[in-house]
């Protein structure tokens, strides 16, 4: 038996977290370096699981299985493709980022320190307790070959997002501490009830799946590739109405997480009234669960209803890629002016997933990385921007570079990844996504494109507004970033050079696994229309 | 005494004579379970008579933990020699089934009743009174509220040890009732658990009106329930000619050729089944809680004292499923098509009138009674799923949902201000910045009732629905999931008064328990667990369990 090597990279950080809650009240300093020595420790498993996987070798690497639930025909399967692989190094690089920026964003206020009920209230180790324990839900996520495994997880997450959302909110914004508590609580709620009637709705093609299986091959099963089987011999045959059925109750719950419009309205309140890294966690990492299982589960699983339904998708993804950036040019707000471009990248990677051709889907997976790593780096500036001022309004600022020039830089390089400049990562994705969109929907890509132009205006203008022109009164003394602020902002800087110059290690994972999945939905490329060689010149003819 | 056939007198005459007499044959080790139980309250009744006030309470937590104790290990015993499986039969002259579903949930029902002991018996959440510990039960049930008599009976420190015996019988009914293997002998149960029940929820020590209030209740509804299943008893045999489950079972089916000469102008009348059907399956709905017979719930999970409704809730809804199972399954299998498109609609109104009325709850044990009317929806989808995974999905799910619920209601007893338990939900605000873990525990629950996945909840209402898909239910399963999204919202909702609302200065304080009632909240929350994420074992026990005798 080999080295259960997921099993351990998604175990290190929920057995960290437990550690890290354990932890008495009084060493909250020492919680904070266990939770970020974890959560480092995490991505170096996390490489080991990159540089262990071949991309030339089997589909599923790294697999274990284990019987679990035989009742409900569950098992414990884990492995990895491409894809997954990718996405559990984003998830576990993001993580000590989003830990070193949240440093003091849990610290009990000193007057309440020496408080009698500060005894027990511990809310520095619960913070850096839950974004690890999300942390080990993500990647048992990104990790599942079995749907339920993956159910399971995809739901739980929710509980610990629920309380990061609502417990450690910024109070930059509110005209009082109980304004600012109960606009949080409304956003964690709002958060909780959408994702978990996704969820339920899933719940029930979950159990619907089963009873197909159960009824057609004797014993109800999960596994991906029991019902990849099952499919290639005929011995599974889903009529076509259950399918559409299963493949939108799948669907649906993933559109609320990615978030897809008109599912959307719960990112901006929940990444708004959360502190900059937990903002950075529900769009960098947890909504690229979404998106990742419409890659894996919605075309894996229903692939006849996957081509069925794509091109009201598609309509939806533009509308995403369109209305979230028109909304984010008339944001007032830092913090849900991103939210509002996360909403539009997330257009643009459904979009990619759903042309059906390998640049498009290739695209959409580099999409889910950069992404993450450009809004990270894009908002967790921005959250040391406002954590200086104590507003997220863009109208309090101004001039910033002046006095912050180092703030102002890495704040820019982040502006100009999220509207993807070439020479940095973002760009590479966006451009396969509109190519692969447009061999085979060429209205849709095109349309689409105008989601670039909107983004170059949204960023520059609030760049131009807050950091540009002459200084706000009161920022005169605004200190540039700190030490560990620039250990936050530099590397994240440098990966997106990196990736923008040298996307190779990335694509030569993605690729095979895309080529997989395309054929699971027995699609392939479209010939191109332009004669490209002359022998095609001469077929044309 | 004469051996010949004579005329007495123009009444009477001679018996034939008795060639023997049989003494009825009783498996007396198969009714072990149930005889200890009530033996031990014989026992306690005993005890309460002689022993002097001071020992009475050590007595009778002992006797009571003991006799449960061992009641539980009989079951197990009997499982382990087979009697689960192969070797299931009827015993007690055709009274009593022994069989899996029998064996499991009287096995569930001990261990309910073990944790609820633990809660019974607690006395250090009130604080003395007059230098005397006090438990949740009235110093003198008999006792005027407010009166004389009960300030007298206070000051002499009475404490009222008759709930531990009470309790018992009560087991003891419920131990019958998912067993009852003919209609006298469900009836017979019914009220053997019933009565006592009915008692205990007049005890309770704070807001005596209230609890008398709802015991009223209680045994007016409950009293017009058991008419209701008395008649429809009267009704099966006036069609069967019998009232073992066997016996009318094989009229259903037509198997039968002999025909009772007492009954023969009714016997095989559809109309008698029907409605004699119907009438006792309200009985045990009124039981379980479902809607239409709902009602009584919220008054009396209220009013009780919280250590009764977290019994009742738990283990009447555990025997009370066990005996409906039994009479569908059994009995009723041939008539599948004509009680199941009535169930459907039973089905679908509990679980939307529970998840939908729970939402505008704003006493805290009034949420949970509604709640519990929600899950006795999801626990029907599964009961007339009529395959063999239903059987097991519902025993399962019973017991996961048994110790959430006996958890939460222990956590409830917890939270007090001035006036006793603070039930009141605009009380627990911000009670996780006052007592994180008490919080967490709750949420635990809270999130398990909800059926996050990683608790038991999800488990078991994976389970059902599971079952209701196979069995051709999907519409079931839809509105379940509907169902469960609206109940979410309020279990949340406390969940988000407790932790992102400031605390009130004049709040309630979390009462530091014994190591009684935290040993019943920490085995709620372990099984809840341990049900949630690796309940292999238990749904292979329900499985293996699924198989009732006829």
């Amino acid at each position: 038996m080999s080295f259960p090597l997921l099993t351990v990279t998604a175990a290190l950080p929920a057995v960290g977290a437990i550690a890290t809650a354990a932890v008495p009240a009084a060493g909250r300093v020492a919680a904070k370096w266990l939770a970020l020595a974890v959560s480092l420790a995490t991505l170096v498993l996390a490489g080991v699981v990159f540089a262990r996987f071949d991309p030339g070798g089997d589909r599923y690497q790294l697999t274990e299985s284990h019987a679990w639930i035989a009742d409900f025909g569950v098992r414990y399967e884990l492995g990895v493709d491409g894809i997954g692989a990718a996405l559990i190094g984003l998830t576990a690089l993001l993580i000590p980022f989003i830990v070193l920026a949240g440093w003091r964003d849990a610290d009990v206020p000193d007057a309440e320190a020496g408080d009698t009920r500060g005894r027990r209230w511990r809310p520095t180790q619960g913070f850096f307790a839950l974004i690890l324990m999300v942390e080990a839900m993500v990647i048992i996520s990104f990790a599942a070959t079995d749907v339920f495994l993956f159910y399971i997880f995809f739901e739980a997450m929710l509980i610990p997002m629920y309380f990061l959302i609502g417990g450690f909110g910024d109070r930059a914004h509110a005209s009082s501490e109980d304004e600012a508590a109960k606009q949080r609580s409304y956003a964690a709620v709002k958060f909780l009830l959408y994702n978990l009637a996704g969820g339920l709705i899933m719940l029930a093609a979950v159990v619907g799946l089963y009873a197909a299986t159960a009824d057609q091959l004797g014993e109800g099963t999960f596994s991906l590739a029991r019902i990849a089987e099952a499919r290639a011999s005929g011995e599974l045959e889903l009529a076509t109405n259950t399918e559409r059925l299963l493949f939108l109750g799948f669907f649906l719950a993933f559109a609320v997480k990615a978030p897809l419009w008109p599912l959307h309205t719960w990112l901006p309140n929940a990444m708004g009234e959360s502190t900059a890294p937990v903002a950075v966690l529900i769009t960098a990492v947890v909504d690229k669960v979404g998106t990742f299982a419409m890659l894996r589960f919605c075309l894996g699983l229903f692939p006849e209803a996957s081509s069925w339904a794509t091109p009201v998708i598609l309509v939806l993804a533009v509308i995403s890629v369109i209305y979230g950036a028109l909304l984010a040019i008339a944001q007032r707000d830092i913090k849900r002016l991103i939210a509002y471009a996360s909403i539009s990248h997330f257009g643009f990677i459904v979009m990619g997933i759903f042309a059906m051709t390998s640049q498009g889907q290739s695209g959409a997976t580099l999409y889910m990385v950069n992404h993450g790593i450009s809004t990270a780096a894009l908002l967790l500036v921005a959250g040391f921007l406002i954590s200086r001022r104590g507003s997220r309004l863009i109208a309090d600022y101004g001039g910033v570079q002046k006095v912050a020039p180092v703030l102002a830089g890495t704040f820019l390089v982040g502006g100009l990844a999220t509207l993807s400049l070439p020479g940095l990562a973002p760009f590479v994705s966006e451009f396969l996504v509109l190519v692969g969109t447009f061999s085979r929907y060429p209205v849709i890509g095109i349309v689409a494109t105008l989601g670039i132009v909107l983004a170059a205006l949204y960023v520059l203008v609030l760049y131009q507004r807050t950091m540009t022109g002459p200084l706000k009164a009161g920022l005169e003394k605004m200190p540039d970033l700190r030490l560990r602020e620039l250990a936050v902002a530099g590397p994240l800087i440098a990966l997106l050079l990196f990736l923008g110059f040298y996307p190779k290690p990335l694509t030569d994972v993605v690729n095979p696994a895309v080529e997989h999945t395309l054929s699971d939905v027995e699609k392939t490329d479209p010939k191109p229309d332009v004669p490209v060689t002359a022998h095609d010149a001469e077929a044309a003819k | 005494m004469s051996h010949v056939a004579t005329v007495h007198s123009l009444w009477t005459i001679s018996a034939d004579a008795p060639a023997a007499i049989l003494a009825p044959d009783i498996e007396y080790m198969q009714l072990l379970p149930v005889l200890i139980v009530i033996g031990a309250a014989v026992v306690g009744i005993m005890l309460e008579a002689f022993l002097p006030r001071r020992a009475r309470y050590y007595a009778q937590v002992m006797l009571t933990l003991v006799a449960l104790a061992a009641s539980f290990a009989a079951v197990v015993g009997l499982a382990a020699s087979g009697h689960a499986t192969e070797k299931a039969q009827i015993a007690g002259m055709g009274a009593l089934a022994v069989d899996g579903p029998a064996l499991f949930l009287q096995g569930t029902i001990a261990l309910v009743a073990i944790v609820s002991v633990l809660t019974f018996a607690e006395r250090r959440l009130d604080p003395a009174a007059h230098g005397n510990r006090v438990d949740s039960f009235a110093a003198q049930g008999a006792a005027t509220p407010g009166g004389v008599a009960e300030q007298q009976a206070v000051k002499a420190g009475f404490t009222t040890t008759e709930v531990f015996p009470i309790l018992l019988f009560a087991v003891a009914g419920m131990l019958v009732f998912p067993a009852a293997n003919d209609l006298l002998t469900l009836f017979i149960a019914l009220e053997v658990f019933s009565l006592p029940l009915y008692v205990l929820c007049a005890l309770a020590r704070r807001q005596r009106l209230l609890s008398q209030e709802a015991a009223l209740k209680y045994f007016l509804l409950g009293a017009f329930s058991s008419a209701f299943l008395l008649f429809g008893v009267a009704l099966l045999y006036g069609y069967a000619g019998t009232v073992t489950y066997g016996g009318i079972a094989e009229v259903v089916s037509g198997d039968l050729q002999r025909v009772d000469p007492a009954v023969a102008a009714t016997m095989g009348n559809d109309a008698l089944l029907l409605i004699g059907g119907a009438l006792v399956i309200m009985g045990l709905l009124f039981k379980v809680g479902a809607v239409p017979f709902h009602m009584w719930t919220p008054d009396v999970y209220q009013g009780a004292p919280t250590p009764v409704t977290g019994f009742m809730a738990a283990a009447t809804k555990v025997a009370a499923f066990g005996a409906l199972l039994r009479l569908l399954y059994v009995v009723l299998p041939g008539l599948r098509w004509d009680w199941r498109p009535v169930m459907w609609g039973v089905v679908i109104v509990t679980m939307l009138v529970g998840a939908i009325v729970a939402v505008t709850q704003t006493d805290v044990k009034r949420l949970l009674a509604y709640s519990s009317v929600a899950h006795a929806g999801f626990i029907l989808a599964g009961v007339i799923a009529t395959t063999p995974s239903g059987i097991s999905s519902v025993l399962f799910y019973l017991l996961a949902y048994s110790f959430v619920t006996l958890g939460a209601f222990a956590v409830v007893t917890l939270v007090r201000d001035a006036g006793g338990e603070a039930t009141h939900l605009s009380k627990w605000v911000g009670l996780g910045r006052r007592s994180p873990l008490v919080a967490a525990v709750f949420a635990v629950f809270l999130l398990a009732f909800a059926g996050i996945p990683l608790t038991s909840g999800f488990a078991g209402k994976f389970a059902v629905f599971k079952a209701a898909a196979e069995g051709g239910a999907g519409t079931l399963v839809v509105v379940g999931v509907a169902a469960s999204a609206i109940a979410a919202f309020f279990y949340i909702r406390v969940i988000v008064l407790m932790f992102w609302n400031e605390p009130k200065p004049e709040g309630p304080t979390v009462a530091v328990p014994s190591a009684l009632t935290s040993t019943a909240i920490a085995i709620g929350v372990v099984v809840t667990v341990v049900l949630g994420v690796a309940p292999q074992y238990f749904l292979d026990l329900a499985g293996q369990a699924g198989v009732f005798v006829r």
